[in-house]
Formats: structure tokens, C-alpha cells, sequence
């Protein structure tokens, strides 16, 4: 076996994850906190890459360092996505609260063609290319044939939005406050927790999360239209599901393993079939375990 | 009474038909225009029946042919082959010489038979589908648009001929059309003992990214890439590869023979190879036949516009240089003589590609697509 090959695979597999795992957060957390599939967070991703593209074009032209160029766009897409975010809930998912969860469902799926209609019209159908601002860093050049700059850049920064995802909900209050409400909204309620603010803290997490996922993306493939969040947004969400829906750690794992799946699937077998191998093995999973690799069993209360 | 009046009616009929038939030479030479007119598919099919009103009457203004004004005979197959058989019986009903159609591959195939056992030539400026001329089961058949696999000769030549490759990863995008390209450039490859294909694959379009079908050509030892797909996929698969440094010829199809490409890979688009139709646009029997449309109807024409106008040119002419309008001499004209078209100077070879029509290799040089004599 050719492991430089292997290894190919493996870092291109886990970068695709860790793409994944920015948006699978997203889906999990909401999950976790209002029992609702947010279907319009892949929108949420676009419309982080799209800022993205408009503040880096407009500083473009005032010659500043590529970095800092992409500093300030990361950013502004982050804010951007959560203003996105948080309205989106506010208009489309606070009234139905108390509707069966089926109509809000309904309502993130119209709010997905929405944010998707609405950049088609405001913005252009057509593909439009990214600039590229992650630089060819020196100290990669020994293992530039495996790993390239902009795949290292999307590898850490994976890790560090994890690392202070992780101690977020750890060791603050909001943290706790977000697991009360998702233990029980209702008894957390009780106990005098602001569920609104958690709600609203979740959804610019998910939201930052998206954005920073776009954005990394944007910058690997160097192009973007106002359909790119759908098919991630698709995947992610397996990614989620195949972790265990409404577990952050599970959509993590799940992401990786859903990136590692079509890697090597793509690899060693054949590209024909990405989606295939990506699909079954979510179906055998599934089928074992069917609240996903690191889900809790819900026991229905009696 | 009742059986004299029959009688008389059936005389009546029967003169009819014969004083049709005797001024039959002396009428208007029929032509039949098929294609779709209303539908989904009309836009494909109204430009060619604009095309061939604007050439005859053109030719009708300076008095014809042999002596005799052309008409013609409009009908609308929607694109559907058990319409476009009746339309074909319709047309030979009418007494029609020739037919400039019909427009999808599909309904093209269905309605042949009816015109080649009334021996009918037939040109369509758009069915594209390889067999209608290689089968060798029409020979009536002829067509002003180079066929589905002339493209993936065209890429394969090239890759062959002119850069001397010898390991070559054919991909493509699933899609009918991409697919379509990549098997018949494999097939082309294949049969040459100059190349190996070391990699057939199809990709999913949209996908994330493409890192992984990457490191599997880079893997396969490719010198080259032909893919057959369109540009969105292109452009992240060169931009990616030109990323990751490695030195691989990227060539493909008119799907990626789009401005759009460079604008998306940007500076990752130089040096990509890109097959495409040859550009008529410098030719001035093209332009005036486009200014010709643009003040009859008052906008652009549609797609096959050129292919239909030179169709129509071609037939008028056989007709013209084989002195009648039988079906032999017809044909052999085709075959034979060159005419001066929008497309350029074409007469067609034996199975009824027009020759002189086809594609020709792109090349990226600074931002633009620049045509490979």
C-alpha cells in the first residue's frame, strides 16, 4: 500500500470534515436546544461566503495584506450570518413554537428557498470566483505535495473553533444555561433561565459557525453561487445525523467520519459512487445504532 | 342521377390529380421545414424555420431555381418522434424535394425512414446524435453540425497529434452530456496504441470539493486530464490541481469553453485546453446573414440559426448544380459540390457529416480563449 497515497486521503477526507463539522454544529446545536432541523442553515453558510466574497472585494482594491484582508471578511461574515441567523428565527421559527414541529419544519424549508431566491436575485446566478488570500506558507513547503495552505488553515481553524466551542458550553454560564434548555426547556424555564437569549445565543453559534465554514471553503475550491449551501447543507446535516442529532461531539465525529467515508470510498473504489458510499454508510449505522454514534436513546416518557 | 354525379366527382378528382401532376414541373419547388414549433423546445426549432424563409427568400427575389420559385412547407414535430413521423408522411404527401430538419436527434431518427424509402434528402442544422450518420442506414441523411463524438476526436487528436501524451485520466461529471464525451474519448483512446487511459472516473458535481478524485489522478501518474462536464466543476478541479503544484495538461469540452471559466479560475485558467465550434464570426457571409435576421425580425436569432441558413443553402444549390430535382443527382451534389455558407465552404463526405464544420482547440492565454490553428 502506498501510504503517501493514504495519507492523501486521510488529511483530504478530514478537511472535507471538518467543513462539514462547521455547519454540522449548526444543525446539532439547534436540534438540541428547539427540536427543530433548521433546513435553511445551509443558506446561513452561503450567505457567510458571500459577505465574505463582497467585504474581500471591496478591500481588494485598497491593497491591504491578503491575511488581514481575510481577517476582516471572516468577521464581517460571521456578523453578517448571525444578524442572518437570529432574524431568521425571530420571523420564521419563534411564532411557530408552540405549532406542531412539522410546521416549523415547513417554514425552515421555505426559508431555505427564500434566502436561496433572494441571493439569486440580489446578488448574480452565476458562479463567481474567490479571491485567494491564504498564502503559500513556508513551512509547509516540505509536505506541500499532502497537505496544501489553505487545507492546514481549514484544519486549524476547525480545531480552534471546537476548542472554544468546547469550553463555551463547558465552563460558562450561557454554556450551562444552553444545556439546562436542552435537557428540558421547560424546567429550565422554571428555574428562571432566559430561553429566548439561549435560543438567540444558539443560533448566532450555529450561524458563526456556518460562516466561518464558508468562508474556509470558499478559499479551497475559489468559487461560489447562491446554491453552494443546499448540497453542504445536505451533507452536514447527515453528518449530523450519523453523529447523533443533538450531540456536539457527535456531529463532530460524524462529519469526520462522513469526510473519511468519501475520501477513501473515492480513492480506492471509485468517485461514481461519493454519495453512495456516504449514504450506506449511514444506513448501516442507522441501522444499529439508530440514534446515531454518540445519540442518546430518548426513552419516551410514559 | 346519384351514380352520374359520382361518376362526374370521381372524373373531377382524377383531372385534378393529373393537372396537379402536370404542373408539378412547372410549379413551385416544395421544401419541408420540420422541427419544433411550439413546446418546450421551440426556441431550438423557430430560428431554423426563420433561417430557411430568410434564404429563400432570398433566392425566390433573384427568380429561383431552375427557372421556379421555392416554397416552403413549415411543420411542427415538437420535438416528439411519433409526431415527427407524421409530419414526415405529411411532407411526402406534399410532394416535397427536400427537408431541412428535423431539429432533436430523437425525432430526426424516427421520421428518416419515412423520407428515405421516398427518397428524400434530408438536413438537419442540429441532430447531433453520432448513429444518424454512422449507422450508414440513411443514406438520404445529411447534417450542417458536427456529430456528439467529433468533439471528443477533436480533444483526443490533439492530446495525441499535438502534445504527444501517452497517460491520460478521462473524467466526467455523470451528466448525459459529459459522460457522453468522456466514453467516446476513452473509446477513441483505447482504440490508438499511442495512450493508455490510466483513470475513468465521474464526479459528482456540486460536491465540496474534489480533493480526493485529485490525489487519484496525481496518484494514476496522468500527464493529462480530459474531462467532459461543464465549468463549475472545471474550475475547482484546475484551480485545486494547480494548487497542489502538479504539472497536469487539463483539456475539455465546449461546457467549459466559457468566459465564465476564466473569470472563476482566474489565473489557475491559463494554459487549459478547451474544444469548442469554430468560430464563424469573422466570416462575412456569417454576418451578413445574422445582420440579415437582426432586420427582418428585430432581435437576436436563436441557436442553429447559421447551421439552419447554411442547410438551406446547400440544398438550394444541389438542386441548382444537379439541373433537377431528382433524388440521385440531388444527393451526389451534396456530396460533391462545395457552397459557400455562413459556417464556411462545406459539402459533405460520404455518410453525411458536412466536411469544413467542427470543432476546434482552445487555449487559455492571458484571460482569454484563444482558437489553435
Amino acid at each position: 500500500m502506498d501510504h503517501s497515497y493514504f495519507f492523501e486521503l486521510f488529511l483530504g477526507g478530514m478537511t472535507r470534515g471538518s467543513i462539514y463539522a462547521l455547519i454540522a454544529l449548526g444543525y446539532t446545536m439547534v436540534y438540541g436546544i428547539i427540536k427543530l432541523i433548521n433546513f435553511a442553515h445551509g443558506e446561513i453558510y452561503m450567505i457567510g461566503a458571500f459577505t465574505a466574497l463582497i467585504v474581500s472585494s471591496v478591500l481588494g482594491f485598497t491593497g491591504m495584506n491578503p491575511i488581514l484582508i481575510l481577517a476582516i471578511a471572516s468577521v464581517l461574515a460571521i456578523f453578517f450570518s448571525s444578524a442572518y441567523g437570529t432574524t431568521m428565527e425571530k420571523i420564521a421559527y419563534k411564532p411557530l413554537r408552540e405549532a406542531p414541529r412539522l410546521s416549523a419544519l415547513i417554514s425552515a424549508i421555505g426559508m431555505s428557498m427564500f434566502l436561496q431566491n433572494y441571493v439569486l436575485l440580489a446578488q448574480t446566478p452565476d458562479f463567481l470566483p474567490f479571491p485567494d488570500m491564504i498564502p503559500d506558507f513556508k513551512f509547509l513547503q516540505p509536505i506541500n505535495k499532502i497537505l496544501n495552505s489553505t487545507q492546514f488553515v481549514i484544519l486549524v481553524t476547525t480545531a480552534i473553533v471546537m476548542i472554544l466551542l468546547t469550553i463555551l458550553i463547558k465552563f460558562t454560564k450561557i454554556g450551562k444555561a444552553m444545556r439546562a434548555t436542552s435537557q428540558d426547556a421547560k424546567m429550565a424555564q422554571l428555574l428562571g433561565i432566559n430561553i429566548n437569549k439561549v435560543i438567540t445565543v444558539t443560533f448566532i453559534i450555529g450561524s458563526a459557525t456556518a460562516a466561518i465554514g464558508g468562508v474556509l471553503i470558499s478559499s479551497h475550491t475559489g468559487q461560489l453561487n447562491y446554491y453552494i449551501g443546499f448540497i453542504a447543507g445536505i451533507k452536514a446535516f447527515v453528518a449530523a445525523v450519523l453523529g447523533g442529532i443533538g450531540s456536539i461531539p457527535g456531529a463532530v465525529l460524524g462529519s469526520f467520519v462522513l469526510g473519511w467515508t468519501e475520501s477513501f470510498g473515492t480513492g480506492y473504489i471509485s468517485s461514481d459512487y461519493e454519495d453512495v458510499f456516504a449514504f450506506i454508510f449511514l444506513i448501516i449505522i442507522l441501522i444499529f445504532r439508530p440514534s446515531g454514534i454518540l445519540g442518546r436513546k430518548q426513552n419516551d416518557k410514559v | 342521377m346519384k351514380k352520374l354525379a359520382m361518376i362526374l366527382l370521381v372524373l373531377f378528382v382524377a383531372a385534378g390529380f393529373i393537372f396537379a401532376g402536370g404542373s408539378k414541373e412547372k410549379g413551385p419547388i416544395k421544401i419541408g421545414v420540420a422541427g419544433p414549433q411550439s413546446g418546450d423546445l421551440a426556441s431550438y426549432g423557430i430560428p431554423t424555420a426563420k433561417a430557411a424563409q430568410i434564404v429563400v427568400d432570398d433566392v425566390n427575389k433573384a427568380g429561383g431555381v431552375l427557372g421556379r420559385k421555392i416554397e416552403l412547407i413549415v411543420e411542427d414535430d415538437v420535438c416528439k418522434p411519433e409526431v415527427a413521423t407524421n409530419i414526415a408522411s405529411k411532407l411526402v404527401g406534399d410532394g416535397v424535394v427536400g427537408v431541412i430538419g428535423h431539429i432533436c436527434s430523437g425525432a430526426t431518427k424516427a421520421a428518416l425512414g419515412t423520407y428515405n424509402e421516398s427518397k428524400i434528402p434530408v438536413i438537419s442544422p442540429s441532430a447531433t446524435n453520432p448513429a444518424l450518420t454512422q449507422s450508414g442506414e440513411y443514406p438520404n441523411f445529411f447534417r450542417t453540425i458536427a456529430s456528439d463524438d467529433a468533439q471528443a476526436r477533436t480533444e483526443v487528436d490533439f492530446a495525441l497529434d499535438k502534445l504527444g501524451l501517452t497517460k491520460i485520466a478521462v473524467l466526467h461529471d455523470k451528466g448525459d452530456y459529459g459522460k457522453g464525451l468522456a466514453e467516446f474519448a476513452k473509446k477513441f483512446l483505447e482504440a490508438d496504441s499511442r495512450a493508455t487511459v490510466v483513470l475513468f472516473e465521474g464526479i459528482t458535481p456540486g460536491a465540496v470539493d474534489y480533493s480526493a478524485v485529485i490525489n487519484k489522478i496525481k496518484n494514476s501518474g496522468a500527464q493529462a486530464v480530459i474531462f467532459g462536464g461543464y465549468h463549475p466543476e472545471a474550475s475547482k478541479i484546475v484551480s485545486q490541481m494547480k494548487k497542489r503544484k502538479m504539472d497536469v495538461v487539463f483539456i475539455s469540452d465546449d461546457g467549459v469553453k466559457d468566459d465564465t471559466f476564466i473569470k472563476v479560475a482566474g489565473k489557475y485558467a491559463e494554459g487549459v485546453y478547451a474544444s469548442g465550434p469554430k468560430d464563424t464570426s469573422g466570416n462575412p457571409a456569417a454576418q451578413a446573414a445574422i445582420k440579415e435576421y437582426e432586420d427582418k425580425f428585430g432581435d437576436k436569432p436563436g441557436p442553429f440559426y447559421l447551421n439552419a441558413v447554411a442547410a438551406t443553402e446547400a440544398l438550394i444549390n444541389a438542386i441548382k448544380v444537379a439541373g433537377s430535382t431528382d433524388y440521385d443527382a440531388v444527393t451526389k451534389a451534396l456530396r460533391s459540390s462545395f457552397v459557400e455558407t455562413p459556417l464556411g465552404k462545406i459539402k459533405f463526405d460520404k455518410r453525411g457529416d458536412a466536411l469544413g464544420v467542427g470543432f476546434a482547440m482552445y487555449h487559455v492565454e492571458n484571460g482569454k480563449y484563444v482558437e489553435l490553428k
